[in-house]
């Protein structure tokens, strides 16, 4: 085994940690306040090739592993949970998704320009009325001619509202269960569909979340992603890169919690002395470095596999069940640790604190990982 | 346009670096090392020269091995070659046997226009090695320059705007010169990873005494008159007295202990 991060991984931490800290930390407290969607990041983030870290050159990427994709989520997460959320869906649940299921014209058509963020995506599974239940979508397409008619509504979509492309999952064949969902490379400027954006969210308030709802769009057969009826399999394996990259930002945004904590207990005088040396102050510096530190090679490890080709969807789950709580546990404690200050909007440790919440949430409840994780090892299933 | 930029590895300026006080120089183990942060804006004003006027730039670092990651960051924010002078006949130099042994490192990639350095390293702080590689070099050498006006690439000439401590002074000499920059001339870059995927392929020659060729005498620590003789930490300053009381009693104690210290 190999714990040393390589020259390459090493480097591409320093340059997206530079990129957070100069670029991203400044106006990250300002976007959240204003609910500002971060256009100029994105572009900057576009043009230093971050999104493409992990597409294969021959994509428009660098080709670098799947481990320096997880330090760009850490690096990301660590200063603006809002923008590792737009880089996880981007480049997990939509560009990689098409590198896997897409044929070689979707595939040139689409992943070079998402790697260097000239379109955005977005990824439409959820629905208002079907969240881990996914089998139950109402969303249908229906064949006509050359392409399918497709209607529904997707909820909860991160960069809905700003994406030029979206992967929409659709019922084919509302008779097949599982088996009769389609998934769909859908341009967002198609007639019929449109988007509304969901305010006054607890977190991630400068990343897009929006409803998606399409009335009526008319989209070609060849923008079948994967082929048809395979849709919720090609929605699950989205899930195992999307998951994988939201448990390297817990990692990342349990660091930021961390460092932020730090700071303040090694500034903070109280009893004559700064309360880092106070014992019960130390105990959750203690417990925060050990879930921290746990969290992360979970995340490696999980990468070691991906690099390797093996399937991964147990470990994936095991790393973003964990290090979703686990950045809850660290926000509370490094909160903790500012007392009446970290109430306030005056530290960052607030917004980190909202932003830890949604982790286990979005992409599988914890609840739903926790039934991934031990239907695998024990051979029933529950759902 | 041929272009080096000559860097140093220095240890980091957030670290808490320690004196070794019988050796008299710094401890460097466990201490993470960094492109001295003025040879930054030298690699990138050598980058911002290539793509104005074409040519190519290759970084030179004289140091021990693990200098190659100086050297590959530098390729990381665009420079084209990266060359390594390591040597163990090198341990030892101070700044006369630097640009000693740089300046044969510069000779031996050839055709040099123009060689650009940070105006001073933020270990050792002389700002000796830029000027004394111009000697060595036979360059003109226009020191601690805040910005580069033009390249006359025909005529062969540079015209260059100097920090000085009165305002700015703007001079021209002609090519091949040497600068040292200070950092109002530009902005570096953030790597984009293409580069660093670039960077993180190439190979970096490493080049001994044997291949520079000269006298064994002026290099390392042979080569260098100056001794250190002595290096120590200063002791941190004490913390001040602290008048406490009423403002009336605490101005009358205040005066009393400056009149006694014959300060009023």
């Amino acid at each position: 085994m190999d714990f040393d991060l390589t020259e390459e991984q090493q480097m591409i931490k320093k340059m997206v940690a530079e990129f957070a800290e100069k670029e991203i930390s400044p106006v990250a407290a300002e976007n959240d306040l204003q609910e500002k969607f971060p256009s100029d990041i994105v572009k900057k983030m576009g043009e230093l090739g971050i999104f493409g870290t992990v597409i294969p050159e021959e994509y428009g990427g660098g080709g670098f592993d799947n481990i320096a994709h997880a330090i760009v989520a850490e690096e990301l997460g660590r200063v603006d949970s809002s923008v590792r959320g737009i880089y996880s869906v981007q480049v997990s649940l939509v560009a990689l998704t098409i590198l896997k299921w897409g044929n070689e014209d979707q595939k040139r058509k689409y992943v070079p320009r998402l790697a260097s963020g000239e379109i955005l995506g977005c990824f439409g599974l959820t629905e208002p009325n079907s969240g881990s239940d996914a089998v139950s979508m109402q969303a249908t397409a229906v064949e006509d001619g050359d392409s399918y008619i497709i209607n529904g509504n997707k909820m909860w979509i991160t960069n809905g509202g700003v994406a030029d492309i979206a992967v929409i999952f659709a019922k084919t064949d509302k008779n097949a269960g599982a088996r009769g969902i389609t998934a769909f490379i859908v341009d967002t400027k198609t007639p019929g569909f449109s988007t509304r954006d969901i305010h006054q969210k607890l977190g991630l308030k400068s990343s897009n979340t929006a409803e998606l709802i399409l009335t009526d769009v008319r989209v070609p057969k060849e923008n079948i992603l994967g082929e048809a009826g395979h849709g919720f399999k090609v929605a699950m394996s989205a899930l195992d890169f999307g998951r994988y990259t939201v448990a390297a930002g817990c990692v990342g945004l349990a660091q930021g919690c961390y460092d932020a904590a730090k700071k303040y207990a090694l500034e903070r005088v109280q009893f004559g002395k700064p309360i880092a040396g106070h014992q019960l102050i130390q105990e959750m510096f203690a417990d925060m470095t050990v879930d921290i530190e746990a969290g992360r090679l979970l995340v490696y490890r999980v990468g070691h596999l991906k690099n390797k080709g093996i399937p991964n969807t147990r470990e994936v789950c095991v790393a973003k069940l964990f290090c979703s709580e686990m950045v809850n546990r660290v926000a509370y404690k490094a909160l903790q640790v500012f007392g009446g200050y970290g109430f306030s909007g005056e530290f960052p440790i607030e917004r980190y604190y909202r932003d830890a919440r949604i982790n286990t949430l979005y992409e599988g409840t914890s609840q739903i990982q926790k039934l991934i994780i031990a239907s695998r090892d024990l051979g029933i299933s529950a759902f | 346009m041929k272009i080096v930029v000559c860097i140093k590895q220095v240890p980091s300026t957030e670290a808490k670096v320690q004196m070794d006080p019988t050796k008299g120089t710094l401890i460097r183990e466990g201490v993470e090392s960094i492109i001295n942060p003025f040879d930054e804006y030298a690699i990138e004003e050598g980058v911002r020269l290539k793509e104005s006027y074409g040519g190519e730039v290759t970084v030179i670092s004289m140091g021990p091995p693990q200098a190659k990651d100086a050297l590959k960051t530098a390729l990381a924010m665009g420079a084209d070659k990266a060359v390594l002078l390591s040597d163990r006949a090198f341990a030892g130099s101070d700044t006369l046997a630097t640009s000693y042994t740089l300046s044969l490192g510069i000779r031996k990639i050839g055709d040099v226009d123009i060689v650009i350095c940070g105006k001073q390293a933020t270990d050792g702080d002389t700002a000796q090695v830029g000027p004394g590689l111009a000697q060595r070099l036979k360059l003109r050498q226009i020191t601690y320059v805040s910005k580069i006006r033009e390249i006359d690439a025909a005529n062969k000439k540079i015209t260059a705007e100097r920090l000085i401590e009165s305002g700015t002074q703007v001079v021209s000499a002609s090519l091949p010169a040497l600068i040292t920059v200070v950092k109002d001339i530009n902005q570096p870059r953030i790597p984009n990873i293409f580069s660093i995927k670039k960077a993180t392929r190439a190979e970096i020659p490493v080049w001994g005494a044997r291949d520079l060729g000269g006298d064994p005498k002026d290099f390392g620590f042979d080569g260098s008159p100056t001794q250190v003789v002595r290096i120590f930490t200063p002791p941190p300053r004490q913390g001040g007295e602290i008048i406490e009381g009423e403002a009336s009693e605490a101005v009358a104690k205040l005066i009393e202990a400056l009149s006694s210290r014959n300060i009023l």
